[in-house]
């Protein structure tokens, strides 16, 4: 009896399509990707229904962390003049003077959290140096001596002598206690600065809520 | 274009002695390390991606003002305070407490209107509060009382918002929020949203008197707060 023959089928596929959507997603993912920026602290930030897009450019930001301790960031990746014209606001409102090199480390840091004593100290360390050592924070429960005050009149005066608009930033961890978060919004009110954001992740509306009936009523918000 | 043939497998002649036959080579090439690679960068990249951009709510503080005639007065009627104090420490998993009264606080003998519930609570005890508001100006409309809110119609005409009749309706709604020195970032952030998801329009945030503070502190020390 003549068996039948099984036609022997190669265990070799053809991966040409596979490797194409593979380099598709790739170059995706390289294209989208932004780098998280570096910051000197972790900061778990609540959720919040406000879906509010917030600047990444020409904007400030106030970090606080869960044990309190306040940074000043100043985010302009497009304008790299800025964080030195702020130190020399800084400088001549707290008769200090930076160096060049101060202003450059200054930029790189990212954000700072040490008082205006050890600023200068602060900025002579490395960049690698500066990521190691904890900073104690910018002191700004005690009324009399709340720095971030001078830290955001003086960004405020720098935006406002390019004349470009400044967005103000305030990105604090869940845990952090209230005393703090007020002295921080006293300092913004200090300088006449009554409008401000808070960075949260985003969550959904409860449903049924009156926003969630809002939304769905105006659908359309161009926003 | 004709092709040289080369094989000299069809073509019956047999090439000289010593004569060896080029081997042919594939054109496949082994792509499995190249795929692995690929697919390691492709891990990477979406590991490090930082899509969305950074979201938030937008908030406004009013300008201190010291001279009381200046101040904004709060109907009493309408008016709900709002006391965060001291959450549960992290890990126990319960809704942290949230003190309110409606009104003025009152807490003679007998009468007592400061309450405690938690976060989940407080989103009812808002809408029950709005709903109430509501209520007692619906006839506004029925009398013919709608230039009350005339800006806010023109506004909402504008923008075309058809929410303005409950924004004129509730317009006496004032919640007061007062956090107290152990209220942490969280429950600012959660009340103010709170504010966001009921839809009110005007609530402040005030510091907490000092007879506002101790009730929260004996109400947290009865319910065993450390």
């Amino acid at each position: 009896m003549p068996s039948v023959k099984m036609p022997r089928h190669s265990t070799d596929t053809d991966m040409t399509p596979f490797v194409d959507i593979a380099f598709l997603i790739l170059s995706f993912f390289i294209m989208a990707t932004k780098f998280k920026p570096k910051e000197p602290i972790q900061t778990e930030i609540p959720n919040s229904v406000s879906a509010e897009e917030l600047p990444e450019n020409d904007a400030m930001m106030v970090l606080i962390d869960s044990t309190n301790r306040v940074f000043f960031a100043v985010l302009s990746e497009k304008d790299k003049t800025i964080p030195g014209k702020v130190l020399d606001k800084i400088g001549s409102t707290r008769q200090m003077t930076f160096t060049a090199d101060q202003k450059e480390s200054f930029r790189k840091a990212g954000a700072v959290g040490v008082p205006f004593s050890q600023l200068s100290s602060f900025l002579d360390l490395e960049t690698e140096e500066q990521a190691k050592i904890a900073q104690p924070g910018i002191p700004v429960t005690d009324t009399l001596d709340n720095q971030l005050i001078y830290w955001i009149g003086a960004i405020k005066q720098v935006y406002a002598e390019e004349r470009r608009e400044l967005k103000y930033l305030v990105k604090g961890d869940g845990m952090a206690t209230y005393p703090t978060i007020e002295a921080v919004i006293a300092a913004f009110k200090r300088n006449d600065q009554l409008k401000f954001n808070l960075v949260t992740s985003l969550e959904n509306a409860p449903t049924n809520s009156d926003l969630d009936k809002y939304n769905r009523r105006m659908p359309a918000k161009s926003k | 274009m004709a092709s040289i043939d080369t094989s000299g497998g069809d073509s019956g002649h047999k090439k000289g002695p010593g004569v060896k036959k080029a081997k042919k080579l594939s054109t496949r090439v082994d792509m499995t390390p190249m795929v692995d690679l690929g697919f390691l960068l492709i891990t990477f990249f979406i590991f490090t991606a930082t899509m969305e951009t950074p979201k938030g709510m937008k908030i406004l503080m009013p300008k201190d003002v010291n001279d009381p005639k200046k101040q904004n007065e709060a109907k009493e009627s309408g008016a709900l305070t709002i006391m965060l104090g001291k959450p549960f420490p992290p890990g126990t998993g319960k809704p942290d407490p949230v003190y309110f009264y409606h009104g003025q606080l009152k807490v003679d003998a007998g009468v007592n209107n400061f309450e405690t519930t938690t976060f989940k609570g407080i989103r009812d005890i808002i809408i029950k509060k709005k709903a109430d508001v509501i209520g007692r100006h619906t006839h506004d409309f029925d009398q013919g009382k709608e230039s009350i809110c005339k800006e806010l119609q023109d506004n909402a005409n504008k923008a075309k918002d058809p929410e303005w009749k409950n924004a004129c309706l509730s317009r006496d709604l004032v919640i007061i929020i007062k956090p107290g020195p152990d209220a942490n970032y969280k429950m600012m952030v959660d009340i103010l949203d709170e504010m966001t998801i009921n839809q009110v329009k005007t609530y402040a945030i005030v510091k907490i008197l000092d007879q506002e503070l101790e009730l929260v502190r004996l109400t947290e020390a009865s319910a065993g707060i450390k």
